[in-house]
């Protein structure tokens, strides 16, 4: 996985401030293997975007290097490093039509007709836009312009494709068909992505590894799944998937787990000890809605508390219940409506309970 | 497909009324108050606008003195064939006219509008006019004939009968260097007297020059303006418009104590040694200096449409072009320059049509090389009186401004025309 030979991007230790202040970008550091597809995760402002306008030469980094395939590229222009980049607003030009938008990259390169015919042809076909070469992008819908500029960043065939929140101007059905079809893409033709967004669900869907950025800083960059169920910092326990957090102070370490007297007089919970100080420390609970199970007796669980149901909202596949338990009235729990399931009510007690091994104990 | 769905018929509202009827009753409201919201305005233009622009082209072509004042010479010439001198009915009209029009004292009117077509015959008419006045009877047409021998000419007459109908295109042949000949052909002007023609032509090519520096100079100053940050475009954006706030008349004349030949420019240009202190360069009073100093004054013209045009541009449009590897130049021509034509098309029709029309500054630092037709048409209006040529020359330049601006039409297409 990590040799050194089929690394094609590597951030080292990367800086960036914009007003010689404060800085937008601090100490990033990142591999990008050779066809694979990471994604940067963050809320706007947090830096993601700026990293990959470094990366694509249109803004200079003030401190550190970027390289590409072993060169360090902080003096090459953006029109010299051969990466293709996908615009959030697509940036097809209006002024040409659609054939004309894919063979600029060709024809700048100084290729032949023929080959820039044959060339923009296979692209359309590769988004199945056959036949609409003649029209211009206002004539396209949204969808159809997405994949227009998708192929155009692919026509020249470059090594690395950048994409800066390319779905984010689309409705929702098709902004998961057009994940779907990024994917394949990606997986047909094996070239390396690094792609930006700040919705979660894109990132989760698409990303062989995730970086995920909060304040200039990537808190952790790992694949989807591992952020999802073991997430390292309660910034990505809470930016990832739905998240309930409970707040309590670190009573004893015992190997992997540990326990925790929860603020609210909730009692004692036992954790995993992933990101905790010492013993006395405040550290914050961190457990997925989907990982709790109701109505259960007492014992049958590791942890087992009563909560009070507050609310209840039907979503059709699953109940979303909001319960309060030691003192936080925002705890969710998902009942799945299957078979038999539990029956709530609100304002009833219900005794609640979980695994130590579902309850990951973060940083505070 | 709402007649398919009635077959027919026209639709109907739920009363049963027709529907159009139905909408235009619901309309009619909203349709009053635009109407009130534009009418101040509408008044305004109609008459400080309209009405004088449709009066002066009616001028151009209105020519009531023969007619009006000499009814009785207007009778009798209609029956001549003007193959030789009028019989003595028109000499008893001719004299009876001159008695009237001097009694009135209306004749020299007629003087003046017949001296515009062959000249003498302002003399000839208003001194006839005062001996018509001693004479006691007739016959007359011998006593006319030794008042001035001008009268045993063919062609007074023939200029005279001519000008007996209401309405004359004689004002536009001046207007374009030409006239009647003796026997009432159309030719041109001999050569020496051919004025208007040139003076369209170097309006057009002053107004071209000064359209093609302003696209010049402004094209940056907007790229400038519509990329820096709001704090300094603003500032930038004050000093474009800082003409604007100052007047007219003390910009001209700052550009003339910048320009002329002790002045500012020339001044630096002899201490830096560029020029000799004999030979000072003459940049005022000429075309030159109507280049200069209408430039400077129409530049904000330019710069608005194509700052509002680029600043619709996303620089992701530029940086879209460099990541598929054109190079800067290659991005800024095929990708950027593209953008912006509408705007180059809509700054250069509004200063081309300002600059075509323009007075005070030709007027001011124009000198004899640098005057613009429009220095000619205040030159009718004001000094020599002739109001019908002055309507000819405006009427003229009005309809190739509007020739312009179909051409325009037809070939960018008015709506792509983008002014913010």
């Amino acid at each position: 996985m990590s040799e050194a030979a089929d690394i094609l991007v590597k951030f080292d230790s990367v800086q960036k401030s914009y007003d010689g202040e404060s800085l937008v970008v601090k100490d990033f550091n990142l591999d990008v293997e050779k066809g694979e597809f990471v994604t940067m995760l963050g809320p706007s402002g947090s830096g993601k975007t700026t990293c990959l306008m470094m990366l694509a030469g249109f803004e200079p980094a003030t401190h550190g290097e970027i390289y590409l395939d072993g060169v360090p590229i902080n003096n090459v222009p953006p029109h010299k490093r051969g990466i293709g980049m996908v615009f959030q607003n697509y940036a097809l030009f209006p002024h040409m039509t659609v054939a004309e938008n894919l063979a600029f990259p060709l024809e700048v390169r100084g290729m032949g007709k023929s080959e820039i015919n044959e060339k923009v042809t296979r692209a359309l076909e590769m988004v199945r836009l056959d036949g609409f070469g003649d029209r211009r992008p206002a004539q396209l819908s949204g969808g159809q312009q997405q994949r227009v500029a998708v192929s155009r960043a692919l026509v020249f065939e470059p090594k690395l494709v950048l994409m800066d929140e390319p779905l984010g101007a689309l409705d929702k059905n098709l902004r998961e068909e057009m994940q779907y079809e990024i994917k394949h893409i990606h997986e047909n033709l094996q070239v390396t992505m690094v792609y930006v967004t700040h919705d979660q669900s894109e990132a989760l869907t698409m990303s062989d590894r995730i970086a995920v950025f909060d304040d200039g800083v990537v808190q952790q960059l790992a694949p989807p799944d591992v952020l999802y169920e073991k997430p390292e910092n309660a910034f990505v326990a809470g930016f990832i998937g739905e998240n309930n957090r409970l707040y309590g102070k670190v009573t004893s370490v015992d190997g992997k787990f540990c326990q925790v007297e929860l603020e609210g007089g909730g009692g004692q919970i036992k954790a995993l000890a992933v990101n905790i100080g010492d013993v006395g420390s405040r550290t914050t609970l961190s457990l997925r809605p989907e990982r709790v199970t109701i109505g259960a007796a007492k014992g049958d669980s590791t942890n087992s508390l009563e909560a009070k149901v507050e609310e209840l909202i039907y979503l059709g596949d699953h109940i979303r219940s909001r319960v309060s338990l030691s003192g936080n009235s925002d705890f969710v729990i998902k009942v799945p409506n299957s078979h038999g399931h539990v029956h709530l009510k609100e304002g009833e007690i219900t005794q609640i309970g979980w695994e130590a091994e579902d309850c990951r104990a973060l940083d505070a | 497909m709402a007649d398919d769905l009635t077959q027919g018929g026209p639709v109907l509202a739920a009363d049963g009324t027709p529907l159009k009827a139905s909408l235009n009753k619901a309309m009619r409201k909203n349709r009053i108050r635009a109407l009130l919201l534009v009418a101040p305005l509408f008044i305004f233009i109609l008459f400080s606008f309209l009405v004088p622009i449709i009066d002066m082209t009616f001028r151009s072509v209105d020519n009531w003195q023969v007619g009006t004042l000499m009814p009785e010479t207007t009778k009798a010439l209609a029956k001549w064939d003007g193959k030789d001198l009028p019989d003595e009915p028109v000499f008893v009209a001719l004299i009876a006219d001159l008695q009237a029009g001097a009694e009135s004292r209306e004749i020299g009117k007629v003087g003046t509008r017949l001296n515009y077509e062959k000249s003498g015959m302002r003399s000839l008419i208003t001194g006839s006019a005062r001996k018509a006045a001693k004479l006691k009877e007739g016959p007359y047409k011998p006593l006319v004939l030794k008042m001035n021998k001008r009268w045993k000419e063919l062609e007074t007459w023939t200029v005279i009968k001519r000008n007996t109908s209401p309405y004359t295109a004689g004002y536009y042949l001046n207007a374009v260097d030409m006239k009647y000949a003796k026997n009432g052909d159309i030719v041109r002007q001999p050569e020496n007297r051919r004025i208007y023609g040139k003076l369209f032509m170097r309006t057009f090519a002053i107004s071209l020059a000064i359209t093609i520096v302003c696209v010049i100079l402004a094209y940056p100053i907007s790229y400038l303006l519509a990329t820096l940050p709001l704090r300094y475009s603003n500032l930038l954006m004050i000093f474009v418009l800082l003409p604007f706030w100052t007047s007219l008349l003390v910009r001209t004349t700052a550009w003339i104590a910048m320009l002329q030949s002790q002045g500012v420019l020339n001044d630096l240009f002899v201490f830096f040694g560029l020029v000799d202190d004999a030979n000072r360069l003459q940049l005022i009073h000429n075309l030159t200096g109507t280049i200069i100093a209408m430039t400077h004054i129409l530049l904000p013209f330019m710069v608005l449409p194509l700052y509002s045009v680029m600043k619709t541009i996303p620089p992701s449009y530029m940086r879209a072009a460099l990541s598929m590897g054109a190079n800067p130049v290659v991005a800024f021509v095929r990708v950027y320059m593209p953008q912006t034509l509408s705007g180059i098309g809509a700054g250069s029709i509004l200063v081309f049509i300002l600059s075509i029309g323009y007075y005070i500054t030709p007027a001011l630092v124009g000198g004899t090389g640098g005057t613009l037709i429009s220095n000619q048409i205040a030159y009718h209006m004001q000094s020599s009186l002739n109001w019908g040529l002055a309507g000819a020359l405006g009427a003229l330049l009005l309809a190739s401004v509007l020739a312009l601006y179909m051409l325009y039409n037809k070939i960018v297409g008015i709506d792509n025309m983008r002014l913010g």
